[in-house]
């Protein structure tokens, strides 16, 4: 009975000594792996490449789990910017090869993915979609010196280490942004913020807006904060909000909460001016939703998917064309960007697929910080060492069911 | 010479069947470490086994604790997670604040599992007392709140650190009030970032073995009988007079300052450490584990533990249907480990048999 289990201790190792003959294969995986990449484009004549080297760009982030909906957007935007850019010629005459791991928002599979995609052989990281993961796998990446543009994590910690830079604002700026463009545009004096205390993203907000709202002598008479595991109902904070005279309620989180807290309200006929950040964006999305109650509701986004511009128009026709009529979110916008970001980067600096992944970090990094990029989330995209990135944050306004600018 | 070999082969038969179960799991374990290292030092496993094997320890050693709870003292426990998580956040407070002043890795590190080990196990006993009068579904409700109110608690910690010592506040870190170069290092729900990454493979397998002599040990103890007995018959068990709420207490705190170990293990590991983490599921999972291994079988739960860490990665490849597959395999795992055919194949099949079978060919040739 017992001595069985041995056996499968044996087994087990057995096991690992097959699994290990694929440790082997770390820089060029050969054609026999391919055919299991689905997630390759097909458009892409591959036959006439096989043996070309081509870029290998990873993607991390959440596809199934509570947080699955940034992922999907991310890895589905990245993937139509991979098909353009291979369609066209590729980056420097390099064809791409992208694949996305999934990392259930959790650091510890983040780590996993993170393994998985350097075993496929990548070189580069699109990712990841959300901080917590994030912050571990930057420690993979400083450690292995791989370049890393996460399209969406916007902790700052997530770009501490010099070969990380993100497409996203930061949360702290996008706090201090959304205080000023308050103060600059004078809608209230007496703020209310509702925040989600166990939100890495709510929670960066809300502590640089609680700061600069000091500076810009906005006086926040209720911060209310509610946790993943209470937000469903939000009559106690809308109260305490109504109570304490507050003009304007900063809402600092995702949409779906938005939708809530914005239904509650008009139940008890509070109507204040809702202020968000770009988690609001996509509340008009919401299935069962009467978005006759976002009328009004302001939004700092670097992106609204109905803006006039072309790029963006042809980029939402292709990712509905592509994904059953869903209008991509300001995730999807992020990840398309880093694609071209990254191309953009490639070619300033020159690196090569042969190279090792360190040289091609060291060459990368550097064209990072000379880099200028229009993309879909904002005109003129520069970066300093630091990670982080500058371009100005955008205001919209819903009105009559759109998103139209506020300026 | 055959005499000799006669001799040892009475003389292993001698040796007490625990004693002889023990070596077999710890020979089985050393050997796979001893293979492992050997593939990591040729250059032969990939990133991502490499990369497991901290996780195999940290969840055997969480799996094998839990089974002293549910295995052996026979209560159900669905907050082990909550331990870990205990156990997770305290050691790497002790690092993160200690890593300019104590230089010695080894030292500090052995340091922090020990602070991560009686914290959990001091909360182990103030859980213990208030809920292990309760047992059965009362108990598994009790023990799940409170895994969940560790969870939730810490995610609102802010803790700095500066000169003039340890701030700690429930709001933001702006009330932290530290001065210019003061540092935090629990951000509430971001938890703690940038944690020393001690945890190697051999630190992962020499805390196993110990968890797991432990364990046996007490299991094979005068305590240990007397946490059966309540197991088996708690009202018998009191009629011979064991101190029942004792003994309880006893096996829950020891499983409960394990399970700190396996958190400080794990916060070593990945560099970053949220509350979040050790939520119910993470619970259930642990339970998953030693409910597959068997419930009172060591082995069975480090096998467990294993296995359904490596399985989900190596899933991968059916993308979307991945954790779709996981379950319909974790399924079907469950029902036929320990249907009455698939333990008749294993008795067949043992190893016993086989090297008796060996012996018996040998012996007629």
């Amino acid at each position: 009975m017992k001595k069985r289990i041995f056996a499968l201790l044996m087994v087990l190792s057995m096991i690992m000594l097959s699994l290990a003959a694929c440790g082997s294969k770390e820089e060029k995986p050969d054609d026999g792996k391919k055919d299991q990449k689905e997630q390759v484009n097909d458009k892409v004549d591959d036959k006439k490449d096989t043996d070309a080297p081509k870029f290998y760009i990873g993607g991390i982030g959440p596809i199934t789990g509570g947080a699955a909906v940034y992922g999907q957007h991310v890895m589905n935007a990245a993937k139509i910017a991979v098909d353009e850019i291979n369609a066209a010629g590729g980056i420097n005459g390099y064809q791409i090869e992208f694949r996305f791991e999934d990392d259930v928002h959790d650091p510890e599979k983040a780590v996993n993915a993170y393994n998985t995609l350097k075993d496929w052989g990548m070189q580069i990281l699109m990712g990841t979609v959300t901080s917590n993961p994030g912050n571990a796998v930057k420690e993979e990446t400083y450690a292995d010196n791989m370049f890393m543009l996460t399209p969406s994590g916007s902790a700052p910690e997530v770009v501490q280490y010099d070969n990380a830079f993100q497409v996203c604002f930061s949360d702290p700026n996008q706090g201090m942004a959304s205080a000023i463009y308050v103060a600059n545009k004078n809608l209230a004096k007496k703020v209310a913020v509702i925040y989600n205390s166990s939100d890495v993203y709510s929670t960066g907000i809300y502590e640089k807006f609680a700061e600069e709202a000091k500076n810009q002598n906005i006086e926040i008479v209720a911060a209310e904060a509610f946790t993943d595991d209470s937000d469903t109902d939000f009559t106690v904070q809308i109260q305490k909000a109504k109570d304490n005279g507050a003009e304007l309620v900063f809402l600092p989180i995702y949409y779906e909460e938005a939708t809530l807290i914005l239904t509650q309200a008009a139940a008890v006929d509070y109507k204040p001016l809702f202020f968000g950040c770009d988690g609001l964006d996509g509340i008009l999305g919401v299935e069962n939703f009467d978005t006759s109650l976002a009328e009004g509701v302001l939004l700092l986004t670097p992106f609204a998917a109905d803006a006039a511009d072309e790029r963006t128009q042809k980029f939402v026709a292709d990712y509905k064309a592509a994904h059953d009529g869903t209008i991509p979110n300001q995730f999807a916008a992020d990840a398309y960007d880093a694609i071209y970001i990254i191309k953009a980067a490639i070619e300033e600096s020159g690196v090569t697929p042969d190279m090792s992944i360190s040289d091609i970090c060291d060459g990368m990094k550097e064209a990072m910080t000379k880099i200028s990029v229009d993309g879909l989330t904002g005109a003129g995209m520069t970066w300093t060492s630091s990670g982080l990135v500058n371009k100005d944050p955008m205001a919209v306004v819903i009105k009559d069911g759109q998103y139209v600018s506020a300026d | 010479m055959k005499n000799q070999v006669l001799n040892l082969k009475t003389r292993v038969m001698n040796i007490n069947k625990s004693t002889r179960s023990n070596a077999v799991t710890i020979g089985g374990i050393l050997i796979a470490y001893v293979v492992c290292t050997a593939l990591i030092n040729s250059g032969n496993m990939s990133n991502l086994l490499r990369n497991l094997l901290v996780a195999m320890c940290y969840y055997s050693i969480m799996a094998v604790s839990l089974n002293l709870t549910v295995g052996i003292l026979g209560q159900l426990s669905l907050g082990h997670a909550g331990f870990m998580c205990i156990g997770a956040f305290t050691g790497a407070f002790f690092s993160k604040i200690t890593v300019n002043t104590i230089n010695n890795t080894f030292i500090r590190f052995t340091l922090a599992i020990l602070i991560g080990a009686v914290a959990a196990g001091l909360f182990g006993i103030f859980i213990g007392v208030v809920v292990l009068r309760l047992k059965g579904d009362y108990l598994a409700i009790v023990t799940l709140a409170f895994g969940e109110i560790i969870k939730n608690v810490l995610n609102v910690f802010y803790i700095g650190y500066d000169s003039k010592g340890i701030h700690f506040s429930m709001k933001d870190t702006a009330s932290l009030n530290l001065e210019e170069g003061g540092m935090v290092v629990v951000k509430g729900a971001q938890g703690i970032s940038g944690t020393p990454r001690n945890s190697t493979f051999t630190i992962g397998v020499i805390l196993l073995i110990i968890t797991y002599l432990i364990i046996v040990n007490l299991v094979n103890s005068r305590s240990g009988r007397a946490i059966m007995a309540i197991r088996d018959n708690h009202i018998a068990a009191e009629s011979v007079g064991i101190d029942i709420t004792k003994y309880k207490i006893l096996a829950f705190s020891i499983s409960a300052a394990l399970a700190g170990v396996a958190g400080v293990l794990y916060s070593h590991n990945i560099a970053t450490v949220q509350s979040t983490k050790f939520g119910y599921n993470t619970s259930i999972l642990i339970l998953v584990f030693v409910v597959l291994g068997g419930m009172g079988n060591l082995r069975g739960s480090i096998i467990a533990a294993i296995i359904l860490t490596v399985l989900p990665e190596y899933l991968r490849f059916m993308q979307d249907y991945r954790m779709l597959i996981y379950a319909i395999v974790l399924i079907v795992m469950m029902i036929f480990n320990w249907g009455p055919a698939c333990i008749n194949w294993r008795k067949n099949h043992s190893l016993k048999d086989l090297t008796k079978k060996l012996m018996k060919a040998k012996k007629e040739a």
